[in-house]
């Protein structure tokens, strides 16, 4: 018997071809997988490298000298919070709440599919088209003229998907029996919404909203068109220079202008900026992603 | 999970009573909750009619007709001897430029997902995931920024190209920015496959590569076809960083080292100068329109795709 | 988990609200005197002297906040036809039609300034052995249904060997592509296919990097290190002429035009005083460092 099985699972030359072919597999889709990264860690440390020379705390508070070949981000960089403030002040209640409709409060018929149907589309809408509408709807139609104000609805409407879809996979993974109990104690939906589901949820909606600030902060397209501006002199360091009514300066704008329009710009001080729009997403996004990790650890059901 | 409100702590026998004003406020906040949940329908509809209404002026001309819109090659906006709105060129532009990122990232997007999915090791899994989500959030003018100064020098570099921003630049670029969407949606989908499917495959003795392409590929290939799809949405949606990458010349490409100018770089470019109201004007609105309706039926089919797996 | 992190949401969210909307008042209670902002927007080709202007003035007077963006003197214009700003920026002059519309929209008369001078400077890689150009020459390479499209038609062998000829142009309704269209071109179209870059400094860099391309932008672009500016002949009888600030000044470097302010009426207060400076030797300087050429001074 023990012969047997020993003669049954020798490795016969038709095994070993198999383990090399799936060794070769693996390593041919991990290569794969590695082509995408790799370059990517490659370009960043060469951006990284070439952006050393200017990178110092003194080029984040300083602002552009010399007709923006010179000095640092200032400006461009409170622009871009203030843009990224005033959307999320706008999108992140609506999108909260949008969300907390279609998981709680939405049943499954042609209408709410309809909604659903949109929120992908709206997140798929090219960002130029959201453009087109800001610049149509608040430049135009609404009166803003090119604002803050203008820029930072634009951007609202084209980061509510995000929040959206988060704020729901945070609340659909409260599980059904904590709302019932809730409704069994006589509470009413909205009771059972505040009590359970948003107490539990909450570290998930607070992922989608940082992703929603990371992802606005990005964007150039829309708020090139509807509020952003080449330039504007502000005091170094000054806190609130921009008025909502006014044009701001922002950084993914910034990098864009002294990158194709300004002539003869320190060499480091566009990649200089590159890092740290790069930076300033990507630890915001990291941020997120740590929270995500944390909650699903401490998660008890 | 301790009850955490008083108000639900107490249970009278008799149906609870509580302030008029609160049962009125709550039927107010549910009611604005439902106006919240119906707003990405408004956006949309909004978004759609917004755009085409300061297309529309142009589509009623005696001039412009839409055959020569969609179908000619000539793009001469502000001419004054004769203006010309055809978009061709930028069609050809963008369906190259997708097309490349297409053929690039496709391969390895769901060659990643399958590794993610059938042969990495969980710790190093949970990284890579992370690492391909941070490489989604990386800014399009970031991407564009990459092109302009890392990439062309290399095209010029290595394919002794005339100019290093092209459709090969503008593809890699693309291909890079899609591939997280590919290998996330993808990685979804071969998840969604059965255990007991690969587990029959290899009790009948499937070496793994029996197992992906006999058995899980054709599974899971409406997932894949979803996930590929997205990434055609976003391909043809992408802005800033084919502004900066893809040279901007208006014609017909020729080869893959050829400058091309896509839709949404064309809008972009132009939509600064275009003065409120002109003629000029109203066409890139109108190639807002037609990016809205092709982003659009991509991601209904895509979608439609996804859906049908879940009805499985 | 208790609810506190969801009010800490909640009060964030209010907090980012108060704190975007509490700043919206013009005139701040503290005390300090109210600022006034002027508008400016227009040109490509200038919009890097107006940051300069608008950067060196906000030294001189702290409470004078000037914005300042591009986009081309068409979008300039047309803010200022529908009132939006307060000066637009402007390489070529307006249209006849374009005033009627400032008036008719406005009732104000757009009231024109002449700032400083441009040189439009024919760029190629500074290997490329040519050292001038005729205004024929350059038509032939750029208009549509133009012959020449290979340096070889021209007399010329690259280094690097390529012959085809990269164009280099902007993007149509800049002022720079209008200019060149109407005074070497004669108002007949662009060929088609050629790399239309957004801004002066992209036409330069991709000349700079291209040995078989040439492009046209503002004198004030150019960079030794990668590029080369073409003399311009007119005439076949005439000596072709460099471009540089006496012969722009002298109108004999053909293709140079005027850098234009245009403001709705006369300027009043703080706007009149910001032209004025501008006008003023510190303004002509910067001008001049911005490599465009100054307005003499008045006799």
């Amino acid at each position: 018997m023990n012969a047997d099985a020993q003669t049954r699972f020798t490795e016969t030359p038709r095994v070993r071809r198999k383990l090399r072919q799936e060794a070769l597999a693996q390593w041919i889709f991990a290569t794969m997988a590695a082509a995408m990264i790799v370059p990517l860690l490659l370009i960043v440390g060469y951006l990284v490298v070439r952006a050393a020379p200017s990178l110092s705390l003194e080029f984040i508070l300083d602002v552009p000298r010399r007709g923006m070949t010179d000095g640092g981000i200032w400006p461009a960089l409170i622009g871009t919070i203030y843009l990224v403030f005033l959307s999320l002040a706008v999108s992140a209640p609506v999108g909260i709440l949008a969300a907390v409709y279609l998981n709680e409060y939405a049943q499954d018929n042609w209408f709410n599919r309809l909604i659903n149907l949109a929120v992908i589309n709206l997140a798929g809408v090219p960002s130029i088209v959201h453009a087109l509408f800001g610049l149509g709807a608040f430049v135009y139609a609404a009166r803003f003229g090119y604002s803050i104000i203008a820029a930072s609805l634009t951007l609202a409407i084209m980061t509510l998907p995000v929040i959206i879809a988060s704020t729901r996979e945070a609340l659909a993974s409260v599980p059904r029996p904590f709302r019932e109990a809730c409704w069994n104690v006589g509470a009413t939906r909205w009771q059972t919404i505040r009590a359970v589901v948003l107490p539990n949820s909450v570290s998930g909606i607070l992922t989608g909203v940082i992703l929603q600030v990371s992802r606005a902060a990005g964007e150039t397209a829309p708020v090139m068109f509807t509020g952003a501006v080449f330039f504007k002199a502000v005091q170094r360091g000054d806190l609130l220079p921009y008025y909502l009514d006014e044009q701001c300066m922002a950084l993914s704008m910034h990098l864009y202008t002294i990158s194709t329009q300004v002539p003869g710009v320190k060499e480091s001080i566009p990649f200089a900026t590159a890092v740290v729009l790069l930076g300033l997403v990507l630890t915001v996004n990291a941020a997120a992603i740590a929270l995500r990790v944390r909650l699903r650890s401490r998660k008890k059901w | 999970m301790e009850p955490t409100r008083p108000d639900s702590g107490h249970f009278p026998v008799r149906a609870a009573r509580r302030a008029r004003w609160a049962v009125a406020g709550e039927r107010a906040l549910e009611l604005f909750i439902r106006l919240c949940g119906y707003s990405a329908i408004v956006f949309v509809l909004g978004i759609f009619l917004f755009v085409f209404k300061e297309a529309l002026p142009i589509l009623t001309k005696e001039e412009f007709t839409l055959g020569e819109f969609l179908f000619s090659d000539q793009w001469y906006p502000t001419s004054e001897l004769n203006k010309r709105y055809g978009v061709l060129a930028m069609i050809a532009g963008t369906f190259s430029v997708t097309a490349l990122a297409m053929v690039i990232a496709v391969p390895f997007g769901l060659g990643a997902a399958i590794y993610l999915s059938e042969f990495c090791p969980p710790k190093l899994k949970e990284t890579l995931k992370i690492v391909i989500e941070l490489l989604a959030a990386i800014p399009s003018v970031v991407w564009g920024f990459i092109g302009l100064t890392v990439m062309s020098k290399l095209i010029t570099q290595y394919t002794g190209a005339p100019v290093g921003v092209n459709i090969l630049n503008g593809g890699i670029i693309l291909a890079l920015m899609s591939v997280p969407i590919i290998v996330s949606i993808g990685e979804d989908a071969l998840k969604a496959v059965p255990d007991s499917y690969r587990e029959a495959g290899i009790a009948l003795g499937t070496t793994k590569w029996q197992l992906v392409f006999r058995v899980l590929l054709p599974a899971a290939k409406n997932g894949l076809l979803a996930a590929v799809l997205l990434g055609v949405g976003r391909g043809v949606g992408e802005t800033m960083a084919v502004l900066m990458a893809t040279g901007h010349a208006v014609h017909i490409p020729g080869g893959i080292l050829d400058s091309v100018r896509t839709l949404t770089a064309n809008i972009a470019a132009e939509l600064g100068e275009a003065p409120a109201g002109s003629d000029h004007y109203r066409v890139l609105f109108l190639t807002g329109v037609l990016l809205f309706t092709l982003t659009f039926v991509v991601n209904l089919v895509a979608d439609l795709v996804v859906r049908g797996i879940r009805k499985k | 988990m208790s609810p506190c992190p969801l009010r800490l949401l909640g009060l964030a969210t209010l907090a980012a609200a108060a704190l975007t909307l509490g700043c919206k008042p013009k005139d701040a209670a503290d005390g300090t005197p109210a600022s006034t902002t002027i508008q400016n927007k227009g040109s490509d080709t200038m919009v890097n002297v107006a940051q300069v202007w608008a950067e060196e003035y906000k030294k001189a007077h702290p409470t004078v906040d000037v914005e300042v963006s591009g986009g081309g003197t068409g979008v300039g214009i047309a803010a200022l036809i529908r009132g939006t700003i307060d000066i637009a920026t402007a390489s070529r002059n307006m249209k006849a039609e374009e005033i009627a519309q400032a008036v008719k929209n406005t009732g104000k008369n757009p009231k024109e300034i002449i700032v400083g001078y441009d040189a439009l400077a024919v760029y190629v890689h500074k290997d490329n052995p040519l050292e001038e150009i005729s205004t024929e020459q350059l038509s032939a390479i750029y208009e549509e249904g133009g012959t020449v499209s290979k340096w070889s038609e021209l007399g010329i062998t690259l280094p690097s060997g390529q012959d085809e000829i990269v164009r280099v142009s902007r993007q149509s309704s800049s002022g720079t592509y209008e200019f060149f269209r109407e005074h070497v071109l004669h108002k007949r179209d662009f060929k088609l296919g050629s790399r239309d870059m957004n801004g002066s400094k992209e036409v330069v860099e991709l000349v700079g990097t291209t040995v078989s391309a040439i492009g046209y932008s503002g004198m004030g672009y150019h960079d030794p290190r990668h590029v080369k500016m073409l003399k311009v002949r007119t005439h076949p009888d005439r000596p072709a002429i460099a471009p540089c600030v006496a012969t722009t000044i002298a109108h004999e470097y053909p293709i140079a035009r005027s850098l234009l302010l245009y403001t709705l009426g006369e300027p009043q207060g703080e706007l009149k005083a910001y032209i004025e400076w501008i006008l003023s030797p510190a303004g002509q300087h910067i001008v001049e460092q911005s490599g465009y050429v100054p307005v003499p001074p008045a006799k």
